[in-house]
């Protein structure tokens, strides 16, 4: 009896030492789980703070050797090595501007459309195809501007600008010279078509966001559909579509593929719309394998760093926006 | 009285004429775009295409060593950036929720979400290519990891915050310990999501050339070694696009048309896996 009482009591130690030893790896398996997705999180801001670092570090050589004349001269020639930034810091600015001026208005109105006016079976495939738009790669865009859009300006809309806005006083000089098809306006038309599917997603989705009382309402007072968005939608949703058209200019300031194929690639700043030019990520594309000599491949570098500056500022602030108006909402 | 009536509703009219008018614009442009896409890219569609390497200019060829090679470094991007993506995104939704932390890194994953391709390249330049004195397959691999990372993190973030509680409490009550209901019920439940997030990220780095142009850079010839240039198909599309000789024009459109169409059809798998998701 007592040792059948002693072998039962082995055996419950054992399984107790069983059971301790499971819960033991149990509680390791749960601490280094819980570490690695902690350590994945951080990676994540060290992954950002990576990118700032490496371009700081390799455009100092060009900021030290130019400093702030970088950002202030036009002139860029890999042959004396002396370079400037702002032939491509204007060329960004001015086809994101072109592509803002037709997508937002545009945008808008689609939202406009999806949320008031179109039929609730056509709302689905029409949102899908409009977001479609953003799915297509930017290579594509290039490829199709280059080889279609391109002649078709060059034939169409720039002659037409030329004979009809060329004449008029003032504006005039953005639509002198002759139509090259490529140039600062194409690139702009064809940024504008791949930030449209961002404006429109998101204004639709703010738009929807309102509550129908308020909209309800305003048709009771006898509102017609477009003041009710007008007067009532747009006010409201005003922060989210900011942050939508912040979102949809950072896309257009970074884009490169695109714009690399229809820009032109020159370095010059002309007051003509129609004329070639380049852009930040458009020169980097074009000339980083070529560049020769380490202050042509420092100041490519440091073109990223400003490119990434500016960005960085703009997609913040669409972020805090969009930010506001979800804490409104929820 | 009756003339401001009439204004208001003719003003209302042509808000809706051009609500209408601004939507026919955007759908026209998809269908113009994928109509050139057809007709320029279809008539280069041939077995040729998937069995032969990219030819010198004036003779005929394939595009086999560039689709080989875009496979080779999604895959690589995908087996890079995933777990780390899914690992964030878990930290975000499941321990951290309320975090410090978690505040900021969806803030800066959202930046990253949408920052410049290109300073993505050069960033990699910086810190792989530089050091190891050429391009290789890895780089561009690394790259295209970067921008795998962001996708995944808002997407798993997003599904697992969808997850009942009630499932989460229902796991501890029986005993189970964090991290096995986090692997064993909540990634179950929120599966179909997180699968559209990792095909959206394949989706986006399929197309992507910026960040390749100057990491895994280019290869004319089979390539499949991942130390050495690689050849990628967005690479080759724009070095044929822009070169003056025919035969490499309409394979560049070949090219083009078989990324849009592989694009096309990840984007719309992941849409509708998202739907059917929806609906259990």
């Amino acid at each position: 009896m007592v040792d059948l009482a002693l072998q039962e009591g082995a055996v419950v130690s054992v399984a107790g030492t069983m059971r301790a030893r499971a819960l033991d790896r149990l509680r390791l398996g749960d601490a280094v789980f819980r570490h690695l997705t902690r350590a994945a999180a951080v990676a994540v801001l060290l992954l950002l703070s990576g990118v700032i670092i490496a371009l700081i570090d390799g455009s100092l050589p060009a900021l030290r050797t130019f400093g702030f004349a970088f950002l202030t001269t036009e002139r860029w020639n890999p042959v004396t090595e002396k370079f400037g930034a702002l032939a491509p810091i204007y060329g960004t600015v001015v086809t994101s501007l072109i592509a803002m001026l037709i997508a937002v208005p545009v945008g808008l109105m689609i939202a406009f459309f999806l949320t008031e006016l179109c039929p609730q079976w056509l709302r689905r495939p029409i949102g899908i195809a409009i977001e479609l738009l953003a799915g297509i790669p930017s290579i594509i865009y290039g490829i199709w501007g280059l080889f279609v859009f391109a002649p078709f300006l060059q034939e169409t809309l720039q002659p037409f600008l030329i004979n009809t806005l060329g004449n008029v006083p003032l504006i005039a000089p953005l639509f002198s010279g002759p139509p090259y098809g490529i140039g600062m306006l194409t690139a702009g038309l064809i940024l504008a078509i791949m930030v449209l599917p961002f404006v429109t997603s998101i204004s639709r989705d703010v738009f929807e966001a309102v509550p129908p009382v308020l909209k309800e309402a305003a048709y009771g007072v006898g509102c017609t559909t477009w003041e009710v968005v007008r007067y009532v939608v747009l006010p409201y949703a005003r922060v989210g579509v900011i942050g939508g058209v912040m979102l949809g200019l950072g896309r257009a300031l970074g884009e490169t593929m695109a714009v690399t194929f229809v820009i032109g690639n020159a370095h010059r700043i002309s007051a003509s719309l129609l004329a070639p030019g380049t852009t930040i990520s458009a020169t980097i594309a074009n000339e980083f394998t070529e560049a020769v000599g380490d202050l042509y491949t420092s100041s490519l570098i440091a073109l990223g760093l400003i490119l990434f500056v500016i960005t960085f500022i703009v997609l913040a602030a669409a972020r805090y926006m969009l930010l506001r108006i979800e804490r409104r909402i929820g | 009285m009756a003339g401001r009536y009439a204004l208001r509703r003719h003003t209302n009219a042509i808000a809706t004429v051009l609500a209408l008018g601004a939507t026919a614009v955007g759908l026209g442009w998809l269908a113009l775009i994928l109509g050139s896409l057809l007709w320029h890219g279809f008539r280069g569609l041939s077995p040729t295409v998937f069995t032969q390497m990219t030819p010198p200019p004036g003779s005929s060829g394939g595009l086999l060593n560039p689709i080989v090679g875009s496979l080779i470094l999604t895959a690589l991007a995908v087996a890079i950036g995933t777990p780390i993506g899914i690992l964030a995104g878990t930290y975000m939704a499941e321990y951290g929720r309320y975090d410090r932390l978690t505040s900021v890194v969806r803030f800066i994953n959202d930046i990253l979400l949408s920052a410049p391709s290109i300073v993505v390249g050069l960033f990699i330049y910086e810190v792989m290519v530089a050091p190891m004195g050429h391009f290789s397959g890895w780089a561009g691999g690394v790259a295209l990891a970067v921008l795998v990372i962001p996708v995944v993190v808002r997407t798993t973030e997003d599904m697992l915050t969808l997850v009942p509680n009630a499932l989460r409490e229902a796991a501890t009550s029986i005993g189970l310990p964090r991290s096995l209901s986090i692997t064993r019920i909540c990634y179950r439940a929120a599966r179909a999501g997180m699968v559209t997030g990792v095909l959206l990220a394949v989706a986006r780095i399929s197309g992507e050339t910026a960040p390749l142009l100057f990491t895994s850079l280019n290869n004319q010839f089979w390539s499949p070694n991942l130390n050495a240039p690689m050849a990628s198909l967005p690479v080759v599309i724009f070095q044929f696009a822009l070169s003056p000789y025919k035969d490499w024009q309409s394979l560049a459109w070949t090219g083009a048309l078989i990324i849009t169409l592989a694009v096309l059809a990840l984007s719309i798998t992941a849409r509708s896996l998202v739907a059917s998701g929806k609906q259990q």
